[in-house]
């Protein structure tokens, strides 16, 4: 019998091509064949280049062939949301204002996906500058849930969590500002994990709001999510947030089991959501409860202000990450009569609605007269849940519950209605501005057939712990529930 | 109301009208170091427009800023020389738009800034405030084409980004400084202060020194602060002298007449010699401040700005210092001045550290070395010490060291060599003593006139001794000699 190579794991497709029972240009064809079938109703990837692809391959493959030391990746497709820069591809933050950019430079991500022999597959679609929680404010093209093509993505890193959803990668790279991994990632049953700030180099990730940006994996499995994080997850020089020291080994943890785990739900986080989500979020609390794991209710207040303070702090930061697109160096220039007409033209024509939005929102916030009120007042906000959660910490490992308050919406649903799009990110947003790190894993599907999400949360560095108890809501999912897979 | 366009004289106190002037200096020097502030390029000056350049000082998207320890060490060199306090810190983005900014924000420090509460001692003696001096990024060089020079008549406008992300330290004044003469002397003195450190190469037509001058007036013996005027373009010590100058008179000249200046930033208008408004409080960029997030808080150790401290030797406070108690109390202020330049004092230092006489060795660096020095290719510091100790050993008379000096300075040859080719030998005292009889008989008149008592002669004597030994005498064995002659034909 035939095996598709996407229908492998990491794990086991990297295996198959170092022992030569598959070759990488067999994966590449099985890619281009998927993609070709899936993605004209998709849509998920801005840059996808089938002959640069194929000859990517046989290098590879020559490589394998020679027995040269090939990385842990070999042979692995792997999607890049297009916020990261590469240097054989183009990269436009799904922005008008980055059309046909070429950068200089690879990301850290992107030099370690490729030192480990990892295949980058083409770039994903994603909201302008991953502002956005459906992948509808990309300048380029509207990504479609792979469940229901009438549905969104998520976002802003729609475009990866579809094309892993839809077997056209089999890990994919997303950034995660707000939830941009996570809810995607529960919206299209893939697990997506959003790691401690400062664990992965942000190096060549095109900045939206520097304190808060951390980029993650996506994949169908916890374990190949747990692989690519242990490739991406390095101390980098490059970046002066990167977190010094080693991380720790995750793949290891897959056996580790819940056992005495003490696992707490915020109730903060659990009232905003639909009732099957919430059942959901129950049931895994049972489950887990079932195999050892300590489980209570705990209160912590401070996360119900967690999107108040996100949406001044992340446009704030925005603004001025922001300045840089002046139609000076790179990317589009609309010339005018003058300088500051130069500059009006092509930042007016280059950036989409909500990019614009949000660099007012945070010019505002920034200004002199109203910081104390606003970027202050946000800042404290941050302290406050950092703190918080801190305090939960002290009688909980970890933390479950919902990724997103509902299954995925309908596309045009929120789009004329910022405030309800914002409130998607309700359940996410605390990680992010905490620092602390969070993982969502698909928990089956609801009634109309579209998948759930569960997210743990832990305190910094707590990866191991989280992937723990990760590995094991996969199998309770897996013993319990429908297949959340696309 | 009152006119008055004489110029302002150096060296005397500026009052005008009841008036006093209030300055405060903003000096940003360039540091020298082999690397640019954030990123690895070059940090050269003259290289062909945009070669040091790379994605993180041009600013492109992904790029992240990583720190260059030599700048905090140097910057923390130069709060320390400037009794400043070095403490925590933390770096801001000041966000304006202009294409020479390659982020659309410069990274600068705000609230916190490494170097604070410090102080100038000038060698007038007066005090001067150092609020801070504090890290920040340069902008790129921007160059308008078409007649004007300005951007928004010119064609079109030329970028080079050698410059960005070219580390600067930005050292703010007090308003202690109160007249263009008191300026001058604060901005030489921390000139001399950043070339003696080692840290900046001090050129301010090259822009590696840059200084905005912060300008009010007040009634005289008043403690208001008044409004006050940024002037930019201060290219030269005669620019920024004659600047504050004008502006100073110029607030003046309003309050005169019941006006008032208004908060704004001017523009130095050299050929003109006037400032202009360039642009007012109310069109000022907000710069929304806010803390970078690309960078963490710079916490240097006690144990790090010890290490730094350790390094500082010879700023031109502790140069004068040396040289002054060398001088055990002899007062040569005018040539330890000159003698603390940067070029001159190693070697003045080093030959008063071998034994030579201060006296001497301060005398001939201020006078005879700083003449030649900048054209003194085969001057070193045992040559000069050897030209000394002869002087001092008597075996060259003091014009002829100053001729041996300068030779010195010039020929490849060894100082035995040049001697005997200028034939520099000094003649020996007995010699001295029969060129001074011949002469004293050559010439009885003047020999009678000086022995009736008139001194003045003592000058003739000497003049025609030092022609016949060709200057070879020593003028004190010939003043001597006349004065035993006298003694013994009275
Ligand atoms: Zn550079």
């Amino acid at each position: 019998m035939e095996v598709n190579p996407l229908d492998l794991d990491a794990y086991s497709l990297s295996g198959a091509v170092l022992s030569k029972e598959i070759s990488v240009s067999e994966v590449v064809r099985s890619v281009i064949a998927q993609v070709e079938l899936r993605e004209p109703s998709i849509s998920a990837f801005l840059h996808f280049d089938p002959e640069a692809l194929l000859e990517k391959a046989s290098v590879l493959d020559e490589k394998v062939l020679r027995g040269e030391t090939v990385g842990r990746l070999v042979g692995v497709p792997v999607a890049v949301k297009d916020n990261m820069v590469t240097s054989d591809m183009p990269t436009t933050a799904a922005s008008k204002i980055l059309e046909g950019w070429r950068p200089p430079y690879d990301a850290t991500v992107v030099e370690l996906i490729k030192d480990a022999g990892g295949l980058v597959v083409g770039k994903t679609n994603l909201d302008e500058f991953a502002m956005g929680s459906s992948t509808e404010n990309s300048a380029y093209k509207v990504t479609r849930n792979p469940h229901d093509l009438s549905k969104v993505p998520g976002g802003s890193s729609g475009g990866s969590a579809a094309a892993v959803a839809a077997r056209m990668s089999i890990l994919a790279l997303g950034s995660d500002t707000g939830g941009s991994i996570r809810q995607p990632a529960s919206l299209c049953g893939v697990v997506g994990v959003k790691p401690t700030y400062g664990y992965v180099s942000r190096y060549g990730l095109i900045a939206f709001a520097s304190s808060l940006d951390q980029i993650g994996p996506i994949a169908r499995t916890v374990k190949d999510a747990a692989l690519l994080l242990e490739v991406i997850g390095e101390r980098d020089p490059k970046d002066s947030t990167s977190i010094l020291g080693e991380r720790p080994k995750l793949v290891e943890r897959e056996a580790f089991g819940v056992e005495s785990l003490r696992i707490g739900i915020v109730s903060e986080l659990v009232d905003n959501c639909s009732t099957e989500v919430r059942d959901r979020v129950f049931m895994a609390a049972r489950l887990l409860e079932e195999r050892g794991a300590k489980v209570d209710t705990v209160s912590a207040k401070a996360v119900t202000l967690g999107l108040s303070a996100y949406y001044v702090i992340a446009p704030a930061e925005a603004s001025s990450n922001l300045s840089r697109y002046d139609g000076v160096r790179f990317g589009l220039r609309k010339d005018g009569s003058s300088l500051t007409d130069m500059f009006f033209s092509t930042r007016t024509e280059g950036f989409g609605d909500e990019v614009k939005r949000r660099i007012m929102l945070g010019t505002y916030a920034l200004s002199s007269g109203y910081y104390d009120q606003y970027y202050g007042k946000a800042l404290a906000t941050r302290g406050l849940i950092r703190r918080q959660f801190n305090e939960v910490y002290k009688d909980f490992d970890l933390l479950l519950g919902p990724t997103s308050p509902t299954t995925a919406f309908a596309i045009g649903e929120k789009s004329n209605d910022p405030m309800a799009m914002y409130m998607n990110d309700i359940c996410t947003i605390p990680s992010n501005l905490a620092g602390h790190p969070a993982v969502s894993i698909p928990f089956g599907l609801a009634d109309n057939g579209l998948p759930i999400g569960v997210q743990l949360l832990g305190p910094d560095m707590s990866e191991p712990l989280l992937f723990q108890a990760a590995f094991e809501l996969e199998r309770l999912a897996k013993e319990n529930l429908e297949d959340a897979r696309a | 109301m009152p006119r008055s366009n004489t110029a302002y004289e150096i060296g005397t106190p500026w009052l005008y009208e009841g008036y006093e002037l209030v300055v405060g200096l903003e000096v940003h020097t360039e540091l020298k170091t082999r690397s640019k502030l954030f990123c690895s390029c070059a940090n050269e000056f003259g290289n062909i427009p945009n070669t040091n350049v790379c994605p993180v000082c041009l600013g492109l998207p992904g790029t992240l800023p990583v720190l260059n320890k030599t700048v905090v060490e140097l910057a923390i060199k130069i709060g320390l020389a400037l009794n400043c306090e070095v403490r925590k810190s933390t770096f801001h983005r000041k966000n304006y738009f202009y294409p020479d900014l390659p982020k659309g924000y410069q990274i600068s420090q705000y609230d916190l800034p490494i170097n604070s509460d410090g102080y100038l001692d000038l060698p007038s003696g007066h005090r001067v405030g150092i609020v801070r001096a504090h890290i920040e990024e340069d902008t790129g060089k921007i160059t308008h084409m078409g007649l004007s020079g300005r951007m928004d008549k010119s064609a079109y406008s030329l970028i080079d980004y050698n410059r960005a992300g070219v580390p600067l330290t930005e050292i703010v004044s007090a308003p202690d400084i109160h007249s263009p003469d008191q300026a001058r002397e604060y901005v030489v003195e921390l000139r001399g202060v950043l070339m003696a450190l080692g840290v900046s190469d001090g050129r301010m037509e090259e822009g590696s020194l840059r200084v905005d001058a912060n300008v009010s007036v007040r009634p005289m013996g008043s403690s208001e602060l008044r409004t006050r005027c940024e002037i930019k373009n201060l290219n030269s010590l005669r620019s920024l002298v004659r600047a504050i100058d004008y502006e100073g008179k110029r607030h003046v000249k309003l309050y005169m007449r019941d006006d008032a200046p208004i908060q704004e930033t001017r523009h130095w208008d050299e050929a003109r010699q006037r400032t202009d408004s360039l642009r007012s409080k109310e069109e000022a960029n907000d710069y929304r401040y806010f803390l970078e997030p690309d960078l963490k808080a710079l916490a240097p150790t006690e144990g790090f700005i010890r290490g730094i401290e350790s390094q500082i030797v010879d700023t031109p406070k502790l140069k004068r210092a040396f040289l002054n108690e060398s001088l055990a109390g002899e007062e040569m202020s005018d040539q330890v001045e000159k003698a603390i330049d940067l070029e001159l004092y190693p070697y003045v230092k080093h030959a008063i550290e071998v034994g030579v006489s201060p006296r001497l060795a301060i005398a001939r660096t201020a006078n005879e070395l700083a003449a030649t020095i900048s054209d003194a290719p085969y001057l070193s510091i045992e040559r000069f010490v050897e030209v000394l100790r002869l002087e001092e050993d008597k075996e060259i008379s003091p014009s002829q060291a100053k001729v041996l000096l300068n030779a010195v300075t010039k020929r490849d040859e060894s100082v035995s060599d040049i001697i005997s080719a200028l034939d520099l030998k000094k003649a020996d005292d007995g010699e001295t003593r029969s060129v001074v009889e011949t002469v004293v008989a050559q010439s009885p008149s003047e020999w009678a006139r000086f022995l009736e008592g008139q001194d003045q002669l003592m000058g003739f004597f000497v003049g025609k001794v030092m022609k016949l030994t060709g200057g070879k005498a020593d003028g004190s064995v010939v003043k001597d000699t006349l004065l035993q002659l006298r003694q013994r034909d009275s």
